[in-house]
Parts: C-alpha cells; structure tokens; sequence
C-alpha cells in the first residue's frame, strides 16, 4: 500500500516515459518483412528507423555470374509489381551499350506492357491503401479489377507476376492475338470503375480527414531524400523520366505529369489516382497504332557488353529505378546496381512521420508504396 | 401447458408455477436459474456462431465474394468447425504476463455482455428481467466490459495490447456519454426506462415514426455511438489491425481468445435488439394509426419473428458501416463524439422535451 | 455564425460522402449474381490456361514416342539457376562410328524460375512450357523430373549435333 502512495505522490516516479515498439519485421501493415524501430510517446512517433535486409537476395552480386538475358529474369523479383519496367531497364541499357536499335514495334508493346503494369501496381496500392486505413472492401475491389491486367499479361507474356517478358533487342513473343481487345475491354471496364473508387475512398470524409495535412515532406527535402515517383512529384518534385528522359514509345504519346504541391498523404493518394488516368489514356493512344514488324531483332547468341560502364533509368510504379552495368567485355557483367526507388522513399519516412500518430504511420508507409524486395534487393 | 407462438406469459408462467409446487422453494429457486443460466447460454453460444457466419457471408457478399463454401451446405458449419478448432488451440501466456488478471479479463467481458443480455424483451413473456429501471441497468452493465478490455490489454505484457486497450478505454467512456444521452432523449419520449412498457408504448406506431425529427437523430447517434460501444466497424481502433496487429487480445489464443470474439458479437446483438426495442418497437409489430385491417394482418406474424427480423436488419446497418468505412484515428473518434454527437445529443433532447410538453406528436 | 453554418454544413457534407461510399458497397451486395470468386478444385474440369502459361518445362514427344532434343546443351547453358541437366551417352551407329546422344535430360522443377529461356534458346524446339501448375508433391525428390520419356528416340529429321 506505501509503494502504491509513493508512486501516487512522488511525480518522478509517475514521470512518463517514451518506449521503443518492434513494428515488424511480422506486422500487417508493412506488406512483407520491414522491420522499424518505433520510439513513441503514448500514441505519437517520436522517431523511425527502419531496419531493413530481411530478404536479402543478393540479386546484384548473383547478376555478377549470368548473362545479361539471365540477369532480366531476376529483376522480376525485385519490385515485382513493376516487373515490366524493371526488364526493359535492363534490356534497354544492353541494346543502348551495343547501340541497337529495337524496332516500333517492340517500342509500343513495351511502353503498352509499362502502362498496364503501372495501372496493376496502382490499383494493389489503391487497395492496399484503403485495408492499411481499415477500408477492407477496397482490396477486393482493387484485385477484383488488377486480376483483367494478369489475365492480359497471362495471355501474353506467359506469366502474371515474374513476366520475364523483355529480352535484350526485343520482347519474348509477339502479342496474342486476343491482345488488343482485351485491352480495350478492360480500359472500357476499368473508366467505369474508377469514379467508383472515387466515391468508396477519395471523398469519404474519414478518409479525407486521415490523409490532409498529414506526412508533410517538402520539396528540398523530396529532393534531398531522392524520393522519386509518385511521392516525390506531390511535393513538387518532377521528376517523370517519361517526359525528362524520355525512352521507348513515349516521346510518340501526349500526357501530362502530374504534380501536386500540397505535400502530404492526402497527394501522394491523388496524384497516383489521377495517373491511373494518364495510363489508360497513354494505352489507348498507343493500343490500335501498334506498327507491323518483328517483335525482336535477331541478336547474338551471347551477348557480351563493350568494355565500359553504362547507365539506364526508367520509370516505375514507385520512382527512378537505375540499372548500372560495369562490363569487361565478358558475357557476364563485371558489376551491376540498382538504384531501385523504395530504398530512397523508405527513409524518407522518419522526416514525414515524426509527430504523427501510428495511425499516420500506417498512412504514410501505404502512400509511399513500399515493395520491401525492391529495398533490399 | 398451453404453448402460444403470439405470447410466452402463460408458458414461463406455468413453468414457474410447476416448479413451485414440485419443488421446496429454495429448490425452485435454484432451479429456475438453471433453466434460465443454460437457457441463455445456449442462446449466446448459438448466436454467436450465426452471427460469425452472418457477418463472413455478408462482408463477402459486399466484397463480391462468396465467403466460406466448403464446410457444411453453403459454409454452415464454418463457424462450428472454427470453434471446435479454437477449443483444441493450445493456451499460451507471455512469460511475464500479470496471471490472474490476463486469466480473468476474457471472464469480465463475456459477463458483462451476460449481464446486459438479461433485460432483452425478445418477445411478451420472453425476458428474464423486467424492472422500471430496465434500460439505465443496460448502459451500465454494459460498459463493465471495457474494464476486461483494459485488464486484458494491461495484463498482456505486450506494448501493442496496452496501446489498444488504452484506446478502447478513451473510446467507451466517451461514446458511453452519447449512447445515454440518445437512450435519455427516447425515455424523455416513452416517459419510462421500463422495456416492457417502452415496448407497449409502440402499439400504435414505433418511436422512429412518432417521435418526429428528435427521434430520427437520436436514432442515427444510437446507431454511431453503438457500433463504438462494440469495437465494430470505423471505430474498430483498439483492435486496428494495420496498426496493432490484434489490438487489446494479441496475446490470447484458444478459448480465451474465443471469449473475446463471442463477446464482441454478442455486444453488436445487444446494441442492435436495444436499437430495435427502443426505435423499432422490439417484438411489437408494425402498426400504423387506425389502419385495422393492416394491423391485423401485421399480427399474424409472431412477435419473436418481429424482432429477430429488427434486430437483423440493424445488424446489417452496422455491418455495412465497418465494411464500407476506413478507420478513424483515435483523436478524430474523440473529436467526433465532443464536437459533434455530444452537442447534437444535447440539443436533441430539448427538442424532444419541447415536443413532449406540446404534445406536438403521434 | 459563419463558423457556425459551416460546422453544420461540414455535418451534412460528411454524412452525404458516407452515404456515396454505402451506396457503392450495397449496389455489389444487392446483386450477388455479379461475384467474382473462382471456386478452385471445385472447377478444375473447366479451368483452361492460356496456351502461353508457364507451369512447367516439358518436352514435346510425338506419336512414335520421338522427340527433337540432340542433347546440344544450349538449354543448360541458357538456364540462369542450373535447373537443367544433361547427361548424355556414347553409342555405335550402324556404320561403326561413336555418337553421342541424349541418355537423359534432366529437369530440376524445385529450382525453375519459369523463366521461359531455355525454351527460346532450344534451336530445335524440343522444349515447350506445360500448362500443368499442380505441382505440390510429398517428396522434394519427385520435382527432379527426366524429360525425355523411357524408350524416347530422337526424331529423325532432327539436325546431328
């Protein structure tokens, strides 16, 4: 009964205190095996540090000892929600460093191939977004409506997820003959049912009231972090390769980049929305002009790089993703990185979170659209 | 024995009356709570796993699912397979837990839940406790639940179980203020906390229709500050699974993990069969003025169906709250009880009284 | 009072958006008939692949149990994870010369990454991608599959090594 008075009265030993929280490397809301350290007071962050590393797949150091149509097969599994555009970066820096040029054709299914994969990579991270803020419908909305891109890539890659579908001077196969109309169809279905995810999430007041105002991350510190992509382009940073550097079929298309100014989840969320639009609308222009030629130019049974280092940036789902190759000349690389996108986003986290409740966190975390293989590689 | 469908008086009344004159009067006693004890039990358990399947099949429906299938003709027997399952999961408790009071935390909140469950009308005849202060025992006893809910998450040793309880306990003491102050703004209208005479009073139309404006926003409060009595849909903060893994019950498994989910479900049935006894007239059928005919046809429906099929339908509402919804955050949910629902509570039943004293109603 | 007003609108306004969000969920739930779920083993029968799937490596024999595979390696060296092995053997053709041919070829399943390049590298197209995806067996040892069924011959329009 003393100690319980003494605790009572003695305001040292009721002093609150901050404490640390494990969130992961098991924890729903960090989609895969991201391990933060949460120091809290009560409910608000205090400070983040993510630990990451926890699937570490040593895909630059295994690139060393395969040829460069080997190492694309591997880049499916970094950010494999942007597999499309990870191939054709690798792809791209090879017929750049042996100076080929891959006919229209090939241009258009890949840009096409981009624009579907972004549309798939957005619609998991719309649903994925509406479960983190306890939306639970919006991920079988969401995937209800990602399963018509699958099907597309199915028919025609061969495989829905790891789609292995670029090769250096081409892609895999030509399109299916089913291609075009499916994809018609589903930018047909898919315009009906984006005014729907408008009214289920977007103009929700619950909604509207998590996300305004909240992870503010300002231009130079977007800049600073490096963080690229959709998150980096709502606090003003443009930086879409597509238009800046722009490769492939899309110096041929009209779009705009979004940008947004206003910094928080709130623009992170919407100006992914409003590039959904883009996409289907880069599709459509691009879908029934789809030039007659080969799908691949004949290219040397192995492959071997000039003496040289070459670079190769495209734009994913998620940002910037870079593909480095140092070459001796050899059929393997001598070394290859990636600068892959959410390893810059994933630390600018601390900056936009601290402050914030854990229910923010969670917001946050889902509008940068972390694909944990993409961080550690 | 006269067995009536329309009336349970005489049938509970003959009952006690055998058991009076078979029995020596402590023995009757006794045995009345028996019947009464496994009466209920039977009923919660049952409930419980229909509500489950209910509440799987319909958050499929609006996900455009088909929710379980296998087990049983259409997933039946889904929910008994998921018990029987959760009945053989092994019992395990952090090191360095606070025993007692992790073991009894499950117990407080499924009491609880037994103790509100007692002054339910399901139908005339069929309740087991009928006083005049019927519903402020209600909104008493049921909010005894959430000190199982703090002990639980308190006693769990594990951070994630102390933040959610702390949220589950900001959470009830404030909506508690709303669900009362709803609940005042109907007795204001009934005159009674009786249920039996609340029930009574909705011979001729149901509160909803008669009680005008006042009735109508007190029903809407009751319908927000309900489903954050029960932990339930966008309130759904001290279990938020994104944030907290499991919230207040993390470290529970097995039975005692059960004990949580069943009272949960059985909170949601007491909140909507006192939303429909209070608004909807409970197992009062719908009449309407003078329209004899009508009513008379209305009448051959049994009462127990008339409230089930209330009790139902605003069970749906709350379900297709939490699957439409995302979460609030725990200082918006304070925000929305203190700056909306509490002054619009307020105001709502000085409109009520002054319609009361203008007798300016049905 | 304009803070007022707003308070109130801001009310009404909140309410009207939860209810656009209700109507979207309760326009699927009213129409049930619409549901998207694939009851798996129950449609097995009628579940058909796309024809380019990747489930699988196999190789293709014909009628006369004869398949186009010399044994070239090509395959094995185009695999980025050693899923493939070829073991070939020397046997004495009708004219008196030693010749190497196929004995087997050998498909590691466990460690396939689908990724489709030994199929395109195959110069005599020996090798197609099956649309079988039932894969789980009881031993890891079952995924090492020999290709080239027993008593296969290569066809013999196929080129020599």
């Amino acid at each position: 009964m003393s100690e319980i008075k003494e605790i009572m009265f003695n305001s040292d030993r009721l002093a609150t205190d901050e404490y640390l929280v494990n969130m992961g490397p098991q924890h729903p809301s960090t989609h895969g095996v991201l391990r933060m350290l949460v120091k809290l007071e009560g409910e608000k962050v205090l400070n983040i540090q993510p630990h990451i590393g926890y699937i570490h797949s040593g895909i630059e150091k295994m690139c060393e000892a395969i040829s460069y149509p080997q190492i694309i097969h591997l880049t499916d599994r970094m950010d494999y929600l942007s597999a499309h555009m990870n191939n054709e970066a690798v792809a791209l820096c090879v017929e750049n460093a042996l100076q080929v040029e891959v006919p229209e054709r090939v241009k258009y299914i890949r840009t096409i191939m981009d624009e579907l994969a972004r549309l798939a990579s957005h619609q998991l991270w719309w649903c994925v977004m509406g479960m983190d803020l306890g939306a639970l419908t919006t991920f079988f909305y969401g995937l209800r409506d990602r399963e018509m891109i699958l099907d597309i890539f199915e028919e025609t890659c061969g495989a829905r997820l790891t789609v292995n579908y670029n090769l250096p001077g081409g892609v895999m196969f030509d399109i299916h003959p089913n291609f075009q109309k499916r994809v018609k169809d589903f930018i047909t279905y898919f315009r009906k049912k984006l005014p729907e995810y408008d009214q289920l999430l977007t103009g929700n007041v619950i909604f509207r009231e998590r996300t305004e105002g909240i992870g503010h991350l300002s231009l130079a510190d977007a800049i600073a972090y490096g963080v690229t992509g959709p998150s980096g382009r709502a606090s003003g940073f443009s930086n879409d390769l597509r238009k800046h550097q722009p490769y492939s079929a899309y110096p041929l298309v009209k779009f705009n980049e979004i940008l947004d100014h206003r910094c928080d989840t709130l623009a992170r969320y919407e100006v992914r929305m409003k590039e959904m639009h883009e996409s289907l609308s880069i599709i459509e222009q691009l879908i029934d002009n789809i030039p007659e030629g080969d799908y691949a130019v004949k290219m040397k049974s192995v492959i071997k790089l000039p003496e040289g280092e070459f670079y190769q940036r495209v734009e994913t789902a998620r940002g910037e993703f870079g593909v480095y190759i140092v070459s001796d000349g050899k059929k393997n690389p001598y070394r290859v990185k990636f600068r892959s996108p959410g390893f810059s986003n994933l630390f600018a986290l601390n900056n936009m979170a601290k402050g914030h409740k854990i229910a923010d966190l969670v917001a946050i975390m889902s509008t940068l659209d972390l694909v944990i293989p993409d961080i550690d590689r | 024995m006269g067995f009536n469908f329309y009336d349970f008086t005489a049938l509970t009344h003959n009952i006690h009356v055998g058991l009076v004159e078979g029995f020596s009067p402590f023995m009757a006693t006794t045995l009345e709570w028996v019947i009464v004890g496994t009466a209920y039990l039977l009923f919660v358990a049952l409930f419980g796993l229909l509500l489950v399947y209910a509440e799987r099949k319909v958050c499929a429906a609006f996900q455009q699912r088909l929710g379980p299938m296998r087990v049983g003709y259409w997933g039946l027997l889904q929910t008994i397979a998921d018990f029987i399952k959760l009945l053989m999961k092994e019992l395990i408790m952090p090191r360095k837990a606070d025993r007692f009071l992790y073991n009894l935390a499950p117990f407080i909140v499924i009491i609880a839940s037994f103790l509100a469950i007692a002054v339910i009308p399901f139908a005339p005849g069929l309740q087991s406790l009928d006083f005049d202060i019927g519903l402020f025992y209600l909104t008493s006893v049921s909010s005894v639940g959430v000190i199982g809910i703090l002990l639980a998450g308190w006693s769990s040793n594990n951070k994630y179980s102390l933040i959610g309880a702390m949220r589950s306990g900001a959470q009830i003491l404030s909506y508690e203020l709303s669900v009362s102050l709803s609940l005042l703004t109907m007795i204001v209208f009934a005159g009674s906390m009786q249920f039996s005479t609340i029930v009574e009073g909705q011979r001729d139309g149901w509160y909803l229709f008669t009680g005008h404006i006042p009735s109508l926003v007190a029903f809407i409060v009751f319908l927000i500050a309900g489903t954050a009595e029960t932990n339930r849909g966008p309130f759904d903060l001290a279990e938020a699974e994104s944030e907290l893994t499991a919230g207040f019950h993390t470290e529970y498994s097995g039975i005692k993990f059960a004990f949580f989910f069943l009272a949960e479900y059985i909170n949601l049935f007491i909140i909507s069969a006192v939303a429909a006894t209070v608004f909807l007239g409970g197992w009062m059928p719908l009449h309407f003025g003078h329209l004899e005919a009508f009513n008379h046809a209305m009448d051959v429906i049994p009462p127990l169906v008339w409230f089930f099929l209330k009790v139902f339908g605003v069970i749906f509402i709350i379900m297709w709250f939490k699957w439409t919804f995302p979460r609030l955050r725990v200082d918006q949910i304070l925000t929305l009880e203190w700056k909306y629902l509490l002054p619009i509570n307020l105001i709502n039943i000085l409109l009520m009284a002054f319609i009361v004293l203008t007798k300016f109603h049905f | 009072m304009k803070s007022f007003i707003e308070y109130i609108v801001s009310i009404f306004k909140g309410l009207w958006t939860l209810l656009i969000g209700m109507k979207v969920t309760g326009k699927y739930f009213f129409t049930p008939w619409k549901n998207v779920t694939q009851q798996y083993p129950e449609n097995r029968e009628k579940l058909v692949m796309f024809e380019r799937f990747r489930g699988e490596v196999i190789m293709l024999h014909n009628e006369n149990n004869e398949h186009s595979c010399n044994g070239c390696g090509i395959c094995e060296i185009n695999c980025p994870n050693g899923s493939i092995e070829i073991i070939s053997k020397s046997i004495l053709t009708a004219d008196g010369k030693k010749k190497r041919i196929i004995d087997q070829h050998i498909y590691h399943l466990g460690m396939c990454t689908l990724c489709n390049l030994c199929v395109k590298a195959c110069p005599s197209g020996a090798l197609a991608m099956g649309q079988n995806f039932e894969h789980a067996v009881w031993d890891r040892s079952l995924l090492t599959k020999v290709l080239n069924q027993e008593g296969s011959t290569i066809a013999e329009n196929v080129k020599e090594e």
